[in-house]
């Protein structure tokens, strides 16, 4: 489609007043041949509107705003698929911020607008993907609470369901258990099993829950829509195409075998949590070493965790699942006595009902304390306590200790594998590897991606997200971690969970049915083109892509898989022959961008610095420092970025053979507190650009030329003296000696 | 437009936010219904989340996105709801969109606020400054128009307010309106409110100025907030050389509120983060009965705990008493770990108050089953109408994004099901 463009210049917010708006103009229809443009007051008021739909009722099918930031007044410029949309910000970042009617804030303006006209020239229509042969429907690994529960709510929402569970019968850990700990209001009493054997028999059925026992998955490759999954059932493959897949793999419980300290394996008497589970399935809890009453009986909670030598973390229901046990020994035995040695008791929210519920229980004693030694044999035990409140020492007999061991994801278990394989290259230039992700081999999906079987895990092997806002973001797109694979969690959690997993799955089908990319681009229909004649496969793309969209073939060819693209960039960054590129965001696009910034060549006047900011983080900053009116140098131009990971090092070369005096990247933080939220793009540009400093060492030009900055969205107030420091640091070094060249 | 399959979501913040992008990137159209002139609720009151210490702008800025650049979306600010009719699969909704006296011509510009003289207190940072009357609530208010505070109305100042505006976005006339809804299925996610640490006397909240509580720590840690995020003492202004966090202020209290509130323990050692980043040598105070930092926020908890100059002190708080010539404040309790009575005298005491639901005060307009102390229940015999987040029980925010998750899904599953 040939392309009209229409460029429309507000006057309104101070824009008129400070700007001489002929010459910005002239830049458009003279300098860049805009069909159409046009100034008004008030552009997004009704008349102004009027004046932009009339144009492209007459044919204007690229529309430049030069106006307000893009990130207001976006309902009100939208103008529908087939009119491009361009918004230039003349406001917060020009007039709001810089001197009115300066020379400087001029020609900042006039760069802002060459800049935003070749963006829509460069920009094509974008046409969404289609999936051919793509289903709807779920996959669910993992039969116990978290899966079952999964399915049943996918089934309830009307889509089908592949359960597959590694056992032979449904349940998992939580059928083990006698009986639950309080799952609903009012939180005071244990609970029998029944809403398990509800959940089985709802699964049984429903007619669109197919369910595998015994079953593992043997490999899953595709993508969402797309999913082949290859499933083992008693000896045979069966295969079952899905579009979304649910890790519901549950925990295990830690290995008391490296409890020695508690005297685990010293007497028959000191159990684990799950052992006491089956001393009570069996009906009488006794001592295991004689079958005799057990009178005194201790609790030893955090058996494992919260204990840097075995678990750090918090197992979160041992706390609660001891207060059930206890009950379940006074219940049996009303002459019984019952320790319970803690740390901090951990029933939050309105689990403390239920441990209110307990401290009422008079047989029932509740000690602060550590634990110092656990002695005995099969005929007595001895608990030793120090730190207890009031500052006591005690020795507790005890006829039986239960030692409350905590959760270990299925995640976690298995060979840890590094997915990047260092450069050669890199490591005869001494330069560091690209940062690369662990993967733990746990046979649970076993993926057939470039970047390894399984979900990369967060921490402790759980495959968790890092997001506060967005606990279901995920690594690996289409595929949504639920339950305790998650994070330790108790049966209620647990349940909202799964349903919230299978929320996102279901949309993730959805999504990708429309060709549009999940969160947090979530509705962008634009995807990557690999121009493959000029690929060298360099494997860069098959390996920086944060979410492991790209396979590769035998010859390192990339393989991109469109529905499991973010459209983040990160690959059009890390490619150096520049072949990926967006409809709507390419290597060109940028580069064309900085080529028509306007250098003079005088630079004891007018130096340029090039700012390439995170369109969701930083460049948001930028627009809340020009809403306070704060001010900083005009000599910056600012290009807002997907992601400052998809910066592709020609658009640095660019803008310093273009005579522009240095570089600012303002991306978000990295590192384990990672703000990023295409979760490695930050941490790839900066690793990148310690790579461009050392070229540009060897080129004479100085690395100070080049500036990586950590910029949040709260950081308004900062971005002044971060721009100006910067310039600070350019008017040391002097001018760019390419200029004018 | 609103037909038998959309959603209403009531509560514009976090699990309102959610249940609404979540359900309409699914392909439903969704009515969110807010009551401030703003999204983001309380969350967007907040300096940084914890455990990470990021802002939650950040998230807020890519929801608030999701919401402008999804037509499936329809929302109303200043908007409450006042009536609910018929059953699940087939709701009749009665919303009152109260008078913004800003219409949408509004271009954030800000010169009714520079014309308005008059100044209310601020309710975003509990009434600790003030604000004109015409104003943006924050810079990243969504959506980014000014309101006009009722309390200017009728004044001379809300004329010049008008009279300054270019774009003839004033509108002193406008009256509260009327909009029907027919929805399939609710989710209700009205939030909680700070327990009034006022009714637990003996802490002098409301007494004494440099007692506060800990949503307002969380203003004052702000850039945006009444201290430009400098944390000193209410009282005069002063930089603090010692701080003290009462936990359990209220909560697990059966004169209060009976149950834990969930967040409390580590939003304070986040608070005790925040003080350690501005005085590298105060003093900080953890006064608690069980530091409850589950799961992987132990780390946390950890991290904070090596800090020297953290003294953890299990015990309740007896007593705050003011010395009325400095403003400082001693913190009374038994130090139930030595058994000796604990007196510590600091420069300020933040109050770790708990959630109270705001269905606890006000109710869903319809049969919906509560809780005693007013939470929302998923009653299986009651669907269609589902709470999420903290109107549930009490979460942290990724907690609530998990229940606004799971309680779409159910509220889709009640449009589907007829």
């Amino acid at each position: 489609m040939d392309k009209k463009i229409g460029v429309y210049i507000c006057k309104g917010c101070e824009i008129g007043e400070s700007l001489k708006i002929e010459a910005l103009e002239k830049i458009a229809v003279s300098q860049y041949k805009a069909s159409v443009c046009k100034s008004h007051e008030t552009l997004c008021g009704k008349e102004g509107l009027a004046l932009i739909k009339q144009d492209i009722s007459e044919g204007v099918n690229a529309v430049v705003i030069a106006a307000c930031s893009q990130r207001v007044k976006t309902e009100v410029f939208q103008f529908g698929p087939d009119v491009l949309l361009n918004r230039v910000n003349l406001r917060e970042q020009v007039a709001w911020c810089h001197k009115p009617n300066d020379e400087d804030t001029q020609m900042l303006a006039e760069d802002t607008m060459r800049m935003g006209i070749v963006r829509i020239q460069k920009m094509d229509y974008v046409v969404p993907y289609q999936l051919e042969g793509m289903v709807k429907n779920i996959l669910v690994v993992g039969g116990g609470l978290t899966g079952m529960t999964a399915a049943l709510e996918t089934s309830r929402t009307g889509y089908d369901v592949i359960l597959v569970e590694r056992e032979n019968t449904l349940g998992g850990w939580v059928k083990k258990q006698t009986k639950l700990c309080p799952t609903q209001s009012p939180y005071e009493a244990i609970e029998d099993s029944g809403m398990i054997e509800a959940l089985m028999r709802e699964i049984d059925q429903a007619s669109n829950v197919k369910v595998y026992t015994s079953a593992t998955i043997e490999k899953i490759s595709g993508a969402p829509g797309l999913f082949d999954v290859t499933i083992k059932q008693n000896g045979n493959s069966v295969s079952e195409r899905a579009g979304a897949v649910i890790n519901a793999a549950g925990a295990v419980p830690y290995d008391a075998g490296k409890l020695g300290h508690l005297g685990y394996g010293t007497s028959k008497n000191i159990v684990t949590r799950e052992q006491l589970e089956e001393l009570a399935a069996g009906g009488k809890i006794n001592k295991p070493s004689d079958g005799k009453t057990a009178e005194s009986v201790v609790f030893i909670l955090c058996a494992g965790s919260r204990d840097k030598n075995h678990l750090p973390y918090c197992s979160s229901i041992c706390c609660m699942e001891s207060l059930k046990q206890a009950k379940y020994i006074r219940t049996q035995n009303p002459e019984a006595k019952v320790y319970i040695i803690y740390k901090d008791m951990r029933t939050p929210g309105l689990y403390e009902n239920f441990y209110k519920a307990v401290q009422q229980d008079d047989g029932i004693f509740f000690t602060k304390g550590e634990v110092t030694a656990v002695n005995g044999n099969d005929a007595a035990v001895t608990v030793e306590v120090k730190n207890t409140l009031l500052g006591e020492n005690i020795k507790i007999e005890a006829d039986l200790v239960v030692l409350a061991t905590g959760m270990v994801p299925a995640t976690a278990l298995g060979e840890a594998i590094k997915i990047v394989v260092e450069d050669e290259k890199d490591k005869k230039e001494n330069q560091p590897p690209a940062p690369t992700d662990i993967i733990i081999r746990s046979n649970i999906l076993n993926l057939d991606y470039r970047q390894g079987p399984e979900l990369p895990p967060l921490k402790y092997g759980f495959p968790d997200s890092h997001f506060v806002c967005f606990p279901y973001e995920t690594r690996r797109t289409g595929i949504y971690a639920a339950g305790a694979v998650r994070s330790p969690i108790d049966l209620a959690s647990t349940m909202e969970d799964a349903a919230g997993a299978a929320l996102k799955a279901i949309q993730c089908v959805e999504m990708a049915s429309r060709g549009e990319a999940v969160h947090p681009r979530a509705g962008d229909r634009s995807y990557p083109d690999f121009f493959m004649q000029r690929c060298t496969q360099c494997k860069r793309c098959t390996e920086e892509c944060p979410f492991g969209t790209i396979n590769e073939d035998e010859k390192c060819n990339p393989l991109p898989n469109l529905s499991r693209c973010r459209r983040c960039g990160i690959c059009m960054g890390s490619c150096p022959e520049r072949i990926i590129s967006f409809k709507d965001y390419s290597v060109d696009m940028i580069g064309s961008m900085i080529k028509n910034i306007e250098v003079p060549e005088d630079y004891e006047e007018k130096p340029r610095i090039l700012i390439l900011a995170c369109e969701n983080d930083a460049y948001p900053a930028i627009d809340m420092a020009g809403m306070n009116r704060l001010t900083y140098t005009p000599y910056a131009r600012i290009i807002p970025l997907r992601c400052v990971g998809s910066t592709n090092m020609v658009w640095i070369a660019d803008a310093l053979s273009k005579g522009i005096d240095g570089v600012l990247l303002l991306a978000c933080k990295h590192g384990d507190d990672y703000q990023c939220h295409m979760v490695k793009g930050s941490e790839l540009a900066s690793y990148r650009m310690g790579k461009i400093k050392e070229t540009l060492d060897r080129l004479k030009l100085e690395s100070d030329r080049i500036r990586f900055e950590l910029v949040a969205h709260s950081d308004f107030n900062k971005i002044p003296n971060i721009i100006d420091s910067f310039m600070e640091t350019i008017d040391k070094v002097g001018p760019n000696p390419y200029k004018g060249m | 437009m609103s037909d038998n399959k959309s959603i209403l979501v009531v509560g514009g913040g976090m699990s309102g936010i959610t249940a609404a992008v979540e359900a309409a990137e699914i392909g439903c159209d969704v009515y969110l219904v807010e009551k401030n002139p703003t999204l983001g609720g309380r969350v967007a009151q907040n300096n940084q989340y914890f455990p990470k210490l990021c802002p939650p702008s950040c998230g807020l800025e890519i929801n608030f996105r999701r919401i402008k650049d999804n037509p499936r979306i329809h929302y109303f600010t200043l908007a409450e709801v006042e009536s609910i009719a018929g059953q699940e699969g087939a709701y009749e909704v009665k919303i009152k969109v109260n008078p913004r006296y800003v219409n949408e011509n509004c271009t954030a510009c800000g010169d009714c606020a520079k014309a308005c003289s008059t100044e209310i207190p601020n309710e975003i940072n509990y009434g600790m400054d003030t604000i004109k009357g015409a104003y943006l609530p924050f810079s990243f208010a969504f959506p980014s128009r000014y309101v006009i505070s009722p309390q200017i109305i009728g004044t001379p100042d809300a004329q010049k307010c008008k009279d300054a505006c270019k774009y003839n976005a004033v509108d002193l006339d406008m009256k509260p309106e009327i909009v029907d809804l027919k929805v399939g299925a609710i989710v209700w996610a009205t939030g909680w409110q700070p327990f009034d640490a006022g009714k637990v006397e003996y802490y002098g909240f409301g007494k004494h100025k440099n007692v506060i509580n800990n949503v307002m720590m969380e203003r004052i840690a702000s850039v945006n907030g009444p201290t430009k995020g400098k944390i000193v003492r209410p009282s005069d202004g002063k930089e603090i050389a010692s701080i003290a966090f009462v936990q359990c202020a209220g909560s697990r209290d059966e004169n209060f509120l009976p149950f834990c509130s969930s967040v409390c323990c580590l939003a304070s050692l986040k608070h005790s983060r925040y003080v350690r980043e501005q005085y590298p040598d105060a003093h900080i105070y953890i006064f608690y009965i069980d530091i409850r930092a589950l799961g992987k926020f132990e780390d946390f908890y950890t991290e904070v705990a090596k800090d020297q100059k953290v003294s953890f002190i299990k015990g309740k708080v007896a007593e705050i008493t003011e010395d009325p010539a400095t403003g400082a404040l001693t913190v009374t309790a038994e130090d139930q770990l030595s058994g000796k009575l604990s007196k510590e005298t600091v420069d300020m005491v933040v109050l770790a108050t708990g959630m109270v639901p705001a269905t606890a005060q006000t109710k869903i307009p319809a049969d919906v089953s509560y809780e005693e102390n007013g939470f929302v229940l998923w009653d299986q015999k009651k669907r269609g109408i589902y709470g999420a987040g903290c109107v549930r029980k009490p979460m942290d925010v990724a907690a609530a994004v998990q229940d606004a998750t799971a309680a779409t899904l159910k509220a889709i599953q009640s449009t589907v099901r007829r």
